[in-house]
């Protein structure tokens, strides 16, 4: 019954919303109709005509009134209102273009940035993976202290026996699943020649089962894939490697593909949602973890453990069974420790195992990038409220320019919450407007940040297709940006007092007061992206700035790999035939370039005394040091026969570190675990050796030549060659010496090219997106901050024009209303300053792990913000202080 | 004399429909016929009359047409529809019940003690 008579009004409730214009003047006639008839009733009772509509029109008590109660019964709906209301927004945002346009587009690039922070934060964590449970699915994380320097650390890696031990643990609470690392891999589907990389990631045979995964083509891979050490030689291609590199060629599958050293058959392809489990990289191709020589490593650290709960089975058990199991491992191992400095042990059994969702999956990308895109989101939120609080000032003004206007819409009957309504609407409207312009940027800001953190040997592949949660992301964020842009100056619209309005008074006093609160904030935010900006470019400048102990320019780094490890003189012949080709200055050898972030730590006992400070190592060839041009500060280079395990070169820190003087030519040392000592016969300069941002660790080199068990030289299976050329771009080279390896010795196999600097940089990259971006955000801000500031004080150098003329007039010195323009307004932005340095005082501890040896508590940070804004004050303060000066009290004082 | 806001809740739109079921009236002709056959105890301001009559419309009880009156002007007629006349037989049945046994009430006798 009810739906009955509530779908015959429908059409008229239609009416009421899409005709607006018809009902409202159907209404208009009804009651003009109603009034005519009533003043004539009065004139026929003897009135006169003007007293009669004056009598009428207070009897039917305000028409405004009328029609406002008669709207709210159509359809008891404020729809309709809504549509009044955005009609008549709409009007009054083209009626001032530019300003609307400067606040949209203000909004706009703000709400993109935080888009685009968003849709990388939920690429990277939020997003679930397509698998039957995602939240069922648990990471195993360890957290201890670091073995180098004790500093709190997580880490997500186990070895392989490990994780049997742990599977068989909890068998009836989870399936546990052993992923490795994806790693850029060389393959080769026909010949020798054509070496491609591929992301290879080996994965428990019960993976895809276990996440409930069906593949497009073929099969994949089951438990029964997965029993013995190699002896499952079957790979599975993921979708879209299948479909970018064959075309979906269905005939792929059958056919076999060389990895490193063995030949599997392609069994089958995922589904074409699936790329792996490490957000940040697509897996290209699964292989089975038995075919992973690792399986049988009882130190090999190269699996990540995923935790698949079973139904009804709480994480908190299987945990604590997890930890069980960890805890006696550990105690296992510690035993085979002895020997090793008493820090060291506590370190290594400060470890712990924890669970945590990880159903969006875990990646080192995700380690790298969770504070930084955390912070990035921060500054991005503070440039966004920047821009709202300048929008509201905008309107705020606006809306004192309405305060007339507001006044006799209330005098005439409107409610106060029809006019709060009708400023919402137009926030409303320019926040939309705002937000498409965002989601429009974001597209090509998104894509952009991601190109941004590529690096040479990680490339970063991110699934960034929008889903429901960017969806709603971007109406939350556009919600709230028409509220707090929209609530203080639709409140103030609303607030007018009717009287003092019409009368003329301007609203200053309260325009003042929530104006200057906005300003306030606006200089703190402001204060508080410059300083974090300016903690990321100094921090990146140092990076850059700081010699790597070594010269990188022009020199190339050629990787090479034999199947069957070749005799030294093949490698050192091949060394010399690089030394032959045109632009070639130097040739060396060593284990693995520096920074490659490769390493090697051992103990080192002096006097059969275990020092707890570990060392690094490298072998390197004779002549390395020459070619890096790492000066000799005493003793001398390797030679020929020198042997690995014999002699040793040493950096600076190494001969103060374990010998107490810079000259530690003649001593030994011996490493923990190995038998026989060790003579320094060089000491170096400190060169960098992981990464650039350690401090000068101790080092020690070896020769890369070692003597085998029957005593002759051992042969090597794999090095780099390191090339200094004379040519401006050492990678044109590339080609050349490929060819020359590849005619002289076809044994060796090139499985990498790259430039030092190359690994430099991709050490940097992080900090470079930092600095950069951080800086565009600071300038943004510094920039709607200084736009914000001149609006107001403009504003209000026009609304007292008068009063200043009338000063004058009577004698004040310009000087006074320069004052009376200025002071107020700069102490609220010192005042804002003030509480932007305090809240920038307590975040900085948290960005510490971001930062180079600049410290966030250093005083100097803190005033480069403050000048950068107060500059930027007394800029916005110029014109409008001109525009007061140039007052000439006659002019102005006639034109009234 | 009787103010709209005295209306027992409810009852503007019972007397409404009632006066709407005798004949199609406009707005300005209810306001002058609601004291005629009320003896002047009943009395509607434009303020309650416009918005109860675009309620009845929107609730479908009432519908309104625009048509010329008797001295050639244009009028929205308001007239009955068949709901508004379910409405009302149903409303006029609980008024009568509701009023006799108020009636019935106040026509106790009162026992002093």
């Amino acid at each position: 019954m009810k739906v009955m008579r509530w779908l015959t009004a429908l059409p008229l409730r239609l009416k009421t919303l899409f005709l607006t214009g018809r009902v409202e003047q159907e209404l208009d006639e009804e009651l003009a109709f109603h009034l005519e008839r009533q003043v004539e009733q009065f004139m026929e009772r003897g009135v006169s005509p003007e007293e009669a509509r004056r009598m009428a029109l207070k009897a039917m008590g305000g028409v405004e009134r009328e029609k406002e109660r008669c709207r709210d019964v159509r359809a008891g709906q404020w729809l309709d209102l809504t549509r009044a209301d955005v009609v008549f927004g709409w009007r009054q945002l083209m009626k001032r273009k530019t300003t609307t346009a400067t606040a949209v587009l203000s909004l706009g690039l703000a709400i993109g940035g935080c888009i685009s922070a968003f849709r990388l934060v939920n690429a990277l964590f939020l997003h679930p993976m397509p698998v039957s449970h995602p939240e069922r699915l648990y990471g195993i994380y360890r957290f201890g202290k670091g073995f180098s320097d004790g500093k709190p650390r997580v880490e997500t890696s186990y070895e392989y026996p490990v994780f049997q031990q742990m599977q068989a643990a909890v068998r009836n609470e989870a399936e546990l699943i052993a992923v490795s690392y994806a790693s850029p891999t060389d393959v080769t589907y026909r010949s020798e020649e054509e070496i491609e990389k591929a992301e290879v990631q080996y994965v428990s045979g019960s993976m895809f089962g276990a996440f409930g995964i069906r593949p497009a083509a073929g099969r994949l891979l089951t438990e029964s894939d997965d029993l013995k050490p190699g002896a499952h030689p079957y790979a599975v291609l993921s979708h879209e490697y299948w479909a970018h590199r064959f075309g979906k060629d269905p005939h792929v599958i059958g056919s076999t593909v060389q990895i490193g050293e063995g030949r599997y058959e392609i069994v089958g392809i995922g589904p074409n949602n699936f790329t792996g489990t490490e957000p940040g990289t697509t897996t290209d191709i699964f292989l089975p973890t038995m075919m992973n020589p690792g399986v049988t490593h009882p130190d090999w650290g190269w699996i990540r453990i995923l935790v698949l709960l079973r139904p009804g089975i709480s994480a908190e058990v299987v945990q604590e069974q997890l930890r069980a199991v960890f805890e006696t491992l550990q105690r296992e191992r510690v035993k085979e420790f002895s020997g090793r400095p008493k820090q060291f042990l506590d370190r290594f059994l400060s470890w712990q195992v924890k669970l945590q969702h990880a159903s969006a999956g875990i990646s080192t990308t995700q380690d790298d990038y969770r504070l930084p895109l955390l912070t990035l989101s921060a500054l991005l939120a503070l440039v966004l409220l920047i821009a709202c609080a300048n929008v509201a000032n905008l309107m705020s003004a606006q809306s004192a320019a309405r305060a007339g206007e507001m006044a006799l819409r209330f005098s005439l009957g409107a409610r106060r919450s029809r006019l709060v309504r009708m400023v919402l609407a137009e926030s409303a409207m320019m926040g939309a407007m705002a937000s498409a312009l965002g989601l429009l940027f974001s597209f090509w800001a998104t894509p952009f940040v991601v190109a941004r953190i590529q690096r040479p040997d990680l490339p970063i592949r991110l699934a960034l297709q929008p889903d429901w949660l960017v969806v709603l992301a971007g109406m939350v964020i556009t919600i709230a940006v028409t509220l707090i842009s929209g609530l203080p100056p639709a409140l103030r619209a609303s607030h007018v007092q009717p009287v003092g309005a019409l009368k003329g008074d301007s609203e200053l006093k309260r325009w003042h007061r929530s104006t200057y609160v906005l300003i306030a904030l606006q200089a703190a935010f402001c204060f508080v992206v410059i300083f974090v900006a300016g903690l990321f470019v100094t921090t990146f400048e140092r990076l850059t700035q700081q010699s790597p102990g070594f010269s990188a320019d022009g020199l190339l780094l050629v990787s090479a790999a034999a199947q069957r490890a070749q005799e030294p003189v093949v490698w050192d012949q091949t060394a010399d035939l690089l030394h032959t080709v045109p632009g070639v200055v130097d040739v060396a050898q060593a284990e693995w370039p520096l920074l490659s972030g490769n390493t090697q730590n051992s103990f080192i006992a002096v006097d059969r005394e275990v020092n707890p400070e570990l060392a690094s190592t490298l072998s390197v060839s004779p002549g390395w040091f020459r070619a890096m041009k790492i000066p000799l500060l005493a003793g001398r280079d390797f030679r020929e026969n020198d042997r690995n395990g014999e002699v040793a070169v040493v950096n600076e820190t190494f001969a103060k570190q374990y010998f107490g003087t810079p000259n530690a030519i003649g001593k030994r040392f011996s490493l923990q675990g190995v038998a026989g000592s060790i003579q320094v016969v060089g000491v170096m300069r400190n060169a960098h050796y992981q990464n650039v941002r350690e401090g000068a660790r101790p080092l020690f080199y070896m020769p890369i030549r070692q003597t085998s068990k029957n005593g002759g030289i051992a042969p090597i299976s794999y090095e780099t060659f390191v090339v200094r050329t004379a040519v401006g771009n050492p990678l044109s080279l590339t080609e050349t010496l490929r060819k020359t390896i590849a005619m002289a010795h076809p044994e060796l196999r090139i499985t990498n090219v790259r430039t030092q600097q190359e690994l430099i940089d991709a050490q940097t990259i992080r900090e470079r997106l930092l600095a950069m971006l951080a800086t565009f955000f600071a300038v943004v801000a510094l920039l709607l901050a200084g736009i914000g500031l001149y609006g107001v004080l403009n504003y209000s150098v026009l609304q007292r024009e008068r009063e200043f003329g009338i000063r004058l007039a009577v004698g004040a010195p310009m000087r006074s209303i320069v004052q009376l323009v200025t002071t107020e307004v700069l102490a609220v932005v010192v005042a804002g300053a003030v509480v932007g340095a305090v809240v920038a005082l307590a975040t900085a501890p948290y960005l510490a792990t971001l930062l180079f040896v600049v410290s966030a508590r250093d005083p100097r940070m803190f005033m480069m913000p403050a000048a950068v804004l107060l500059g930027a004050a007394a800029m916005a303060a110029l014109r409008p202080v001109m525009r007061a000066s140039s007052i000439d009290p006659a002019i102005m004082l006639r034109s009234e | 004399m009787s103010k709209p806001s005295d209306f027992v809740q409810g009852t503007l739109d019972l007397v409404l429909l009632k006066i709407l079921a005798l004949e199609p009236l406009h707005g300005w002709a209810i306001s002058q016929r609601l004291p005629a056959v009320s003896g002047n105890v009943l009395q509607v301001s434009e303020g309650s009359l416009y918005p109860a009559l675009h309620k009845l419309e929107v609730a479908g009880w009432i519908k309104a047409e625009w048509k010329i009156t008797e001295n050639n002007r244009r009028a929205k007629f308001y007239s009955i529809t068949a709901s508004g006349r379910k409405a009302l037989n149903d409303q006029s049945a609980d008024w009568d019940r509701l009023s006799k046994a108020v009636s019935q009430l106040l026509r106790l006798k009162e026992v002093r003690a």
